[in-house]
């Protein structure tokens, strides 16, 4: 794994590979169980966790309904409170911002918060292409930095790191970067944080420039809010003479009191707490107290485009939790880097092809990496329903449609590669209009099951290379309705046909034959 | 046209659907509505039941809750600073003078000017709070003079916090929010600094204070406490 997302190979790809390493989906299958039992334990003692969830929702929808409004109140505010606001349009001019600002303080090291949106454009080399070094300071964001490695997780970026792979690149790696590790260090995770602390310490002490995302915005007070756990977040919000922190737009919200929603839905959403150790709020620069010089950088990089897009804009609402992935069991199996972004997991299925565009082989198979179980919707704080997403972006990579690419409406062409697909839909389509046709198929198809391959050939072989093929019922449903219960319409229309004297539940040749294949069926079409 | 405006227009231009009258100003139509339908507080509980709770959500996450009321404090003070081998320990400006009566070890003042290295030689701190919130465990410092700057309960490895109970103790988050300012820099702090990314096991201390220690200092008898009362006052936090 090299330290860039670049030249990402499309997620089939990445994840038939993920597949075979037992030792990821070990650390995978650890790490998302636990983390969602703990979850739904911290979850339960709200009893008003459905409220608070739909208040979460309504919060952002309202927000991203009038973003212009709200993005300019906070401008104003955070200006009037001693901070300088830039906007960026994409990642390059955030990063020549954030760059340009290091360098008018005549710094050459940053320590930075574990931030998704500086992931997102690539900060870090950026600045290294600037000659200046930025140090993660985040446990895992550390482990993940010194291993050149990238995060597979939201909120636990190593988690497809064990202990002793940690240990391994500590005694590796610290003493090129500083402090190095010490002397025969053992791989409890205790003793490990300690590495971490005794060299991340040389840094905080040291460090003239700090850079940071943030979890939410305040529009009526200019107040940023950063939420972690270990400490390094204040560190860096609080030990530096200069702040810069690079925040999607979306993370704004209207008022202080919104906060009340958020600092419950979040910390118990992630790290499945009552709170995270530590939250810190701050509003422009404070006389004697923390960073004298606060820039706050705007980013757009594709998310005016999300905004356009009336299905899809509801990714916008997310707060980062990570609970969707903890429950997929797409994610699960096949791991945080086959997503190629930052944002892995259902969430990642439909933010990064939404923020790049359907632009590439890994954009257009993202929202097929899922089995559309919804898991994702039920836990998400904010109630984002991706399943619909997903299917939404599925159908603009299979048939095209309007979208909005860098602020220009267009029409995006088909995907290349789906062309079988769409001829097989519009030969389902014809079938379905010729019921004789339709009928007459059915009973070749039924005689000739037992000649029937179990990969496809042809167009069809992509579909089967990861699926099995589901057998085709020695009758058809349609066969079997004439002749047990058949008058003369044979076309199903009757009200009681989905009661539980219905066909197809107990006698079951209407069905296909064994569990697996009908679950298959199942979770392919929901 | 600067990216800033470009921002803005793309964002117009997204939102073509949005009925013009939508959202803040908007004259009749609100948008979707927000129904704060969600409790102010979860369950009914005496100021006695909420202060208990608190101790046991600080203890959940392993800060060590000690009770004692204002005769008490200065002893209780020296005895955890001793018991810790602390030399030295940072005070806020405006901390109750008598909090340290009971201590002989080295008081060190919080300066602007002081850096982070010195501060990272100073074994303890002690501060105050402004509001301590029940059902999360959690302790609120908004940098007033008993608490001093952010930087301070951050860089020593010990950090003795004092809660005034129950007037400084809330329920939960909603009745928290409105008790500070959001023009003061804030720290919530909820046990002592922790990680779990190694393997998901759960280690305290990583950057912040590997301890927190955690007195819940009750009021006084009658005399005292009305003296106690008027310091707050005067102190400006509310």
């Amino acid at each position: 794994m090299s330290g860039t997302y670049l030249g990402m190979p499309a997620f089939p790809r990445a994840a038939a590979t993920a597949t075979r390493d037992t030792r990821l989906r070990a650390n995978l299958t650890h790490a998302t169980h636990t983390i969602r039992d703990k979850r739904a334990k911290a979850v339960a003692e709200l009893d008003d966790w459905a409220q608070l969830r739909a208040a979460g929702a309504a919060v952002k929808d309202r927000t991203l309904r009038r973003l212009d409004h709200y993005l300019e109140q906070l401008e104003a505010a955070v200006t009037a409170a001693g901070g300088q606001v830039h906007w960026a349009l994409d990642a390059d001019e955030a990063n020549r911002i954030v760059t340009r600002l290091v360098r008018e303080t005549g710094e050459s090291e940053v320590v930075k918060v574990k931030s998704m949106a500086t992931q997102e454009i690539g900060l870090n080399e950026a600045l290294a292409g600037a000659g200046i070094r930025a140090y993660e300071t985040d446990l895992a964001e550390l482990i993940v930095q010194l291993g050149h490695d990238l995060p597979s997780h939201i909120l636990v970026p190593a988690i497809h790191r064990n202990r002793s792979e940690i240990r391994d690149i500590f005694r590796r790696e610290m003493a090129s970067w500083g402090r190095p590790a010490p002397e025969g260090l053992g791989d409890s995770p205790a003793e490990l944080a300690e590495a971490a602390r005794l060299h991340l310490r040389e840094k905080f002490l040291s460090a003239k420039v700090g850079i940071s995302g943030a979890n939410f915005m305040v529009a009526e007070t200019g107040t940023l809010v950063v939420v972690e756990s270990e400490g390094n977040g204040r560190m860096c919000l609080t030990l530096p003479e200069t702040l810069i922190s690079v925040v999607g737009i979306e993370k704004v919200v209207p008022s202080w009191q919104d906060l009340e929603i958020f600092l419950q839905l979040l910390p118990r959403s992630s790290t499945a707490e009552r709170m995270n150790p530590y939250t810190s709020t701050w509003t422009g620069t404070t006389d004697g107290d923390g960073p004298q010089t606060f820039h706050l950088v705007l980013l757009d990089n594709g998310r005016t485009d999300t905004l356009a897009d009336t299905v899809g804009r509801q990714a916008l609402r997310c707060i980062r939790c990570s609970a969707c992935l903890n429950v997929c069991p797409v994610y699960e199996r096949a791991g945080g880097h086959a997503y190629g972004s930052p944002y892995p997991g259902p969430i990642g299925a439909i933010l990064t092809p939404q923020l790049r565009g359907l632009a590439g082989p890994l954009e257009e198979s993202l929202p097929y990496a899922s089995s559309l179980c919804g898991a994702c919707y039920e836990v998400c704080p904010v109630a984002i329903d991706i399943p619909e997403v997903l299917v939404h972006l599925r159908e603009r990579v299979v048939q095209g449609g309007p979208v909005t690419l860098g602020g220009t409406r267009t029409v995006l062409q088909p995907a290349k590669g789906h062309a079988a697909e769409r001829a097989a839909m519009r030969a389902v389509g014809w079938a379905f209009d010729h019921p004789g046709a339709l009928r007459a198929g059915m009973r070749l198809a039924a005689r000739t099951r037992r000649l029937h391959p179990r990969r496809l050939p042809g167009p069809g072989r992509a579909w089967s290379r990861t699926r099995d093929v589901p057998e085709v019922p020695a009758e058809s449903f349609r066969d079997w309705w004439q002749r047990t219960r058949g008058t003369s319409s044979g076309r199903g229309t009757s009200s009681e046909s989905g009661t539980s004297s219905g066909p197809g539940t107990s006698s079951g040749p209407g069905t296909t034959s064994g569990p697996d294949t009908s679950s298959e069926r199942r979770g392919d079409v929901k | 046209m600067s990216s800033r405006d470009m921002m803005l227009a793309r964002v117009r231009q997204a939102l073509a659907d949005v009925p013009a009258g939508e959202g803040p100003g908007g004259e009749g139509r609100d948008g979707p509505p927000v129904a704060r339908g969600y409790q102010r507080v979860h369950g009914a509980r005496t100021r006695a039941q909420t202060v208990d709770l608190l101790a046991e959500h600080l203890a959940d996450y392993r800060a060590i809750v000690h009770r004692t009321d204002a005769e008490g404090l200065p002893g209780l003070i020296g005895r955890l600073l001793a018991e810790r081998g602390a030399r030295s320990v940072l005070v806020p400006p405006g901390l109750d003078v008598s909090w340290t009566a009971g201590t002989d070890v080295t008081l060190v003042e919080d300066r602007a000017s002081s850096t982070a290295r010195e501060l990272d030689l100073v074994d303890s701190v002690l501060t105050g709070c402004a509001v301590a919130i029940a059902e999360t465990g959690t302790l609120i410092l908004d940098a007033g003079p008993d608490q001093g700057r952010r930087r301070i309960t951050l860089v020593p490895d010990h950090h003795l916090c004092v809660v005034r109970v129950p007037e400084q103790v809330v329920g939960s988050v909603p009745e928290a929010l409105p008790r500070v300012a959001p023009d003061r820099p804030l720290t919530w702090i909820s046990g002592p600094s922790a990680t779990s990314d190694i393997e998901l096991d759960r280690v305290e201390g990583v950057h912040g204070p590997r301890t927190l220690e955690v007195i819940l200092l009750s009021a006084a008898p009658e005399t005292d406490r009305a003296g106690s009362r008027e310091h707050w006052a005067g102190s400006g936090e509310y």
